[in-house]
């Protein structure tokens, strides 16, 4: 897999999003609580732009009425049919067996680790949006997708 | 929460013609409606509101306005609101040809039957002005005070002769069963015009969806909503509506379909054994569901193995008789070159998708 550089820490502050495209995938890249994640940006029911969904919790209950709701904001639901997935897997919650949504493992990595003129020869591609929206400087943190 | 409005693009997405049978559009705000109604009318409104049987549906389901989260218009108002949106959104994106408008703005189910006309006629107004006008491949569906037969058809009567009304719009959940005799003036209309009816998921008259009362949840609504068409076809078989008016055409919008099969079985086999209660009724149960009446599609049933539903197509022996339907905007909206399952023989696909509406609608 190769990896794309596709924002600064700064772009996708918690709570927020990014989406990109790469290497012709729609992505959606997520920070929750710090923690970042991305998953392709279409939902495999029926196409809908997944990452413009809303994030919840996961709502469980083990008897009727004794409801537990927890790991707020890790769930994305698909904008068209509401499809739940959870964020960190890709996985569909509804059927685990048929459903998962390709997700992409996401790095934050240290501006001083990446070799700033020679990206390609350590393997690296730069995202679209990286040079022509945030200057890179030194000691910034990069957001890093694999795809 | 921070979103990016992903551009829409035209795009070749189906490899055949879309014509859609089932859009909402809905006014940005009560204001843009009310401008549409008489002095007095608007009076009445602004002094003795809405008075309906219900109140009204309870809002959000699953999604607020039960509309896809990506079809609030960026420039503000519902889903459905806006034109230059939906035309980008829906028509440009998926090419559709057609679309024929259902506007759920709720003015049929009114107690004060004169009010609930003056409300048609202005919802009526509107969607040619606003809509049919500056888009031309969008098509009306004329709404009337159908709780007052009478009014109905003066209102049926007085849209027809503008071609771009396509048919006539009823909500499935109605304050009688549909093939009682108030209704009767406005099949009448219907067929004086050769309209179809079309029936719609949904409805204000106040009936719980079950035959035991209010149900807790509104995943039990959505499920249920078959029990709300179904005693809608037994009615109007029963009644001998199709005895009576054969020329009238039936298209039930949003229902499911997966059910109406077995309906057929039951009330053919009733029929046989009962026919004496009801001697009216001429032929089997199934021959008018297959000769008066036609089906949209979405919600596309999923069995869980593809072939069942090319079974259920089987059953039904009704392929010249189902549309295409996305149900924009709201939240179980169907994709033109997803819904259809590609077990389907490309010829089927072909009629769904466009042509079996083509030779039925007046577009």
């Amino acid at each position: 897999m190769a990896k794309y550089i596709v924002a600064t820490v700064d772009e996708i502050p918690p709570g927020e999003r990014k989406l990109i495209t790469v290497s012709g995938r729609a992505i959606g890249v997520f920070n929750i609580n710090g923690q970042y994640f991305a998953l392709r940006n279409r939902c495999p029911h029926q196409g809908g732009a997944l990452c413009d969904g809303r994030l919840s919790g996961l709502m469980q209950a083990d008897l009727p009425g004794e409801y537990q709701y927890s790991r707020p904001d890790e769930i994305l639901r698909c904008p068209w049919h509401g499809w739940e997935f959870d964020i960190r897997t890709g996985q569909s919650w509804v059927d685990p067996a048929k459903t998962r949504v390709r997700n992409y493992p996401v790095a934050v990595e240290s501006g001083q680790a990446l070799p700033q003129n020679d990206f390609e020869a350590a393997g690296w591609q730069k995202g679209p949006y990286l040079a022509e929206t945030y200057p890179v400087s030194v000691e910034q943190q990069y957001v890093v997708v694999e795809v | 929460m921070a979103m990016t409005i992903v551009e829409a693009k035209a795009s070749q997405k189906t490899k055949f013609a879309v014509i859609d049978c089932d859009i909402h559009n809905a006014p940005a705000s009560a204001e843009e409606l009310r401008q549409y109604l008489s002095p007095r009318w608007r009076r009445y409104d602004e002094t003795y509101g809405a008075r309906a049987q219900y109140p009204g549906a309870a809002y959000p389901r699953l999604h607020p306005s039960a509309a896809r989260d990506d079809s609030w218009p960026p420039g503000g108002g519902r889903p459905g609101s806006d034109l230059p949106f939906l035309q980008a959104q829906l028509l440009d994106e998926w090419q559709i040809e057609y679309g024929v408008l259902n506007p759920l703005v709720g003015g049929s189910g009114r107690n004060n039957p004169e009010y609930a006309a003056a409300l048609c006629q202005a919802i009526n107004r509107w969607q040619i002005e606003s809509w049919v006008e500056p888009e031309p491949r969008l098509r009306a569906s004329i709404v009337p005070p159908s709780e007052a037969g009478e009014l109905a058809a003066q209102e049926i009567d007085r849209c027809a002769p503008d071609p771009r009304f396509v048919q006539i719009l009823l909500i499935a959940r109605t304050q009688e069963l549909l093939g009682r005799r108030k209704y009767w003036p406005m099949y009448e209309a219907a067929v004086r015009h050769d309209l179809p009816i079309g029936i719609h998921f949904g409805g204000q008259a106040g009936w719980p969806i079950t035959g035991a009362g209010w149900p807790s949840f509104y995943i039990e609504d959505h499920v249920g909503m078959p029990q709300s068409f179904q005693p809608q076809i037994i009615s109007m078989i029963f009644e001998g509506l199709f005895e009576r008016f054969p020329g009238l055409k039936i298209v039930l919008i949003e229902g499911g379909f997966a059910w109406l099969a077995p309906l057929m079985w039951r009330m053919d086999r009733s029929w046989e054994l009962m026919r004496d209660e009801v001697p009216h009724v001429k032929r089997p149960p199934s021959e008018y569901v297959r000769q008066n009446f036609w089906i949209t599609t979405q919600p596309v049933e999923e069995p869980a193995q593809p072939s069942q539903f090319v079974e259920l197509l089987d059953q039904l022996d009704m392929n010249d008789r189902f549309f295409f339907a996305t149900d924009y905007p709201h939240w179980d909206f169907d994709a033109p070159d997803q819904a259809l399952p590609s077990a389907l023989p490309a010829e089927l696909q072909r009629a769904i998708l466009a042509e079996n509406a083509r030779n039925f609608y007046r577009f």
